[in-house]
């Protein structure tokens, strides 16, 4: 079917409006690459690590105890969320009653829509002094790691409860009809089955805890040391920008964007693993 | 048989635990946001940094600032929707390659916009700290969400329209704005409700874009504070200000419950509608 004049017109229109949409993601790129050349352009990657300490002032760039910060705290939000958030998928689908399991599964999506802000204040005035009663001075990153936690659990929760969806009703009744027990049917069949989806889930949530700033930068504590506890006040890589943008001038504030580089590439690593898992055919 | 019924226990404990958490989580802000709401703690200006007063000139700020962000992102995504679902095929190079770059978009981390929207809005095209800058900021952020749900409801209006607009040999555009668009109409208010809702939610991203400002906005180009923002900034920044944080993140709960509510019920309804019509 040929498209008459005005069609053509129309369609050149939005051709313009989807490249620019399209164009953002280079833009974004671009600037962050402008902003951090002065510092990338003197600075030898490695100074990142091997630097003495953070002070960016006086040309020292150590960024190791802010990433061990930002890792340290997905990796214990994540190993928390998982099981909790695969534990809610299969609690909405295979064992709550009807009504319950919609009820859950409302109360899953409004946690997802509850502000980061939210979250941090609710884990700074409630969360870090039951954490400093424990062990002084609360905000910590442990704290950090629960407020996480709960932050990054309704994407898990979520995607996994989308990929039990997708597992072939045949292969339920399949196990069903061989007399597994219910235990038996999730851990043997539809687990298995869905494993891609729940993989890919949490590669995205890991990419939301890197990528979080305002929860961790009201709950733990903002020191620059490396962690050595749970206990310890720490300070993640998007707390070190949101802190220090205020007041950064020149090769500072460049570091400031040679860390969003860092960032951004490490969350575009995860969630491209995490579509190429989703895309990956799991069921024949 | 002992494994299933410790496995039965295990999850019903876990869920037990995540509701826990929520609802300890929306009581405690209940219980110590409700006292402070009142009618004049909507319409009053905030006092001593916040800490007495109200919330009036946030309110003004934050919705000029998703003003700002609609006006521009929701153009650009209905145009960008309709490109990729109506103008060209599925598996098309274009249609993959802007598909592709808006995935990316929508997994750049909200601290990583606010970086981006200083160095280009604020400084490179010098609109300073203002809720301009604030806003296109938060437009970028949301045009992955905008034209994903836009793309979704013009895909499923039923084919039959098509097909019948061509044989009544309605040009593409006049088949659009006349049926296409009409049907997806609530499909497209949702998602215009969950990009609001996000924007709503926002904080990193804005707090080197449109500022801290308190005072009430005289232009889009002045600095005005955002409801998360205020709420960032009594918690952490101002000692005493507790109890207007949590009265302002009340409010800020309540907004974004009411947006999704809408986006819900207006989902529901469209998929009820196109029930009918297939």
């Amino acid at each position: 079917m040929s498209l008459s004049r005005a069609d053509r017109q129309l369609a050149t229109l939005l051709r313009g409006c989807a490249l620019l949409a399209a164009a953002i993601v280079l833009l974004i790129l671009l600037f962050l690459v402008k902003e951090s050349w002065p510092v990338l352009r003197h600075v030898a990657l490695i100074r990142f690590v091997s630097d003495a300490s953070w002070h960016p002032v006086d040309g020292l760039y150590k960024l190791t105890p802010m990433l061990s910060a930002t890792f340290y705290s997905t990796l214990g939000a994540v190993l928390l969320a998982t099981p909790l958030g695969v534990a809610s998928a299969l609690f909405s689908r295979y064992y709550a009653p009807p009504f319950l399991a919609g009820c859950y599964r409302r109360l899953i999506e409004l946690l997802a829509g509850i502000p980061s802000v939210v979250y941090g204040f609710w884990g700074l005035i409630t969360l870090a002094p039951l954490i400093g009663n424990l062990h002084p001075p609360g905000v910590s990153l442990l704290a950090g790691i629960l407020v996480l936690t709960l932050m990054i659990l309704p994407t898990v929760a979520l995607t996994a409860d989308a990929a039990l969806a997708a597992v072939p009703i045949a292969y339920l009744r399949g196990a069903a009809a061989l007399g597994l027990s219910r235990w038996g049917l999730i851990s043997g069949v539809a687990l298995p089955a869905a494993r891609s989806g729940i993989i890919a889930g949490i590669m995205l949530a890991a990419g939301r805890a890197i990528g979080e700033t305002m929860a961790v930068l009201m709950v733990a504590g903002n020191v620059v040391q490396q962690p050595l506890g749970l206990f310890d006040s720490v300070r993640t890589l998007t707390a070190n920008i949101a802190l220090e943008m205020a007041y950064a001038t020149g090769d500072h504030r460049a570091a400031l964007f040679v860390s969003g580089l860092a960032l951004m590439s490490t969350v575009l690593v995860l969630v491209g693993t995490a579509e190429l898992l989703a895309r990956e055919p799991h069921h024949d | 048989m002992t494994k299933n019924t410790l496995a039965t226990g295990l999850i019903w404990l876990a869920s037990i635990l995540v509701s826990g958490v929520f609802f300890w989580l929306l009581s405690d802000i209940l219980i110590h946001g409700l006292p402070h709401l009142s009618w004049s703690f909507l319409a009053d200006a905030p006092k001593n940094a916040g800490r007495s007063g109200g919330i009036a000139p946030i309110i003004v700020s934050t919705l000029l600032i998703l003003a700002v962000a609609m006006v521009t992102a929701a153009p650009l995504s209905l145009a960008t929707a309709v490109l990729l679902s109506e103008f060209t095929r599925y598996d098309s190079v274009f249609g993959r390659l802007v598909r592709r770059s808006l995935d990316v978009l929508a997994g750049v981390p909200s601290i990583v916009f606010g970086l981006f929207g200083n160095a280009f809005f604020c400084i490179y095209l010098d609109l300073g700290f203002s809720i301009l800058s604030g806003g296109l900021t938060l437009a970028c952020m949301v045009l992955p969400i905008l034209i994903r749900t836009a793309e979704e409801g013009l895909q499923a209006t039923p084919n039959d329209y098509r097909l019948a607009a061509a044989a009544l040999g309605m040009s593409r555009s006049a088949a659009l704005v006349h049926l296409l668009l009409p049907t997806a109409t609530p499909a497209l208010v949702a998602g215009l409700m969950l990009g609001i809702g996000r924007a709503v939610a926002e904080t990193a991203a804005l707090i080197f874009t449109s500022g801290y400002v308190d005072r009430m906005p005289d232009s889009l180009f002045d600095s005005g504070r955002a409801l998360s923002v205020h709420i960032y900034d009594l918690s952490m920044n101002v000692a005493g200000g507790d109890a207007n944080a949590y009265s302002s993140a009340l409010v800020l709960i309540l907004i974004l419950l009411i947006i999704n509510s809408i986006a819900m019920s207006l989902a529901k309804h469209w998929l009820h509608r196109s029930d009918v019509t297939v």
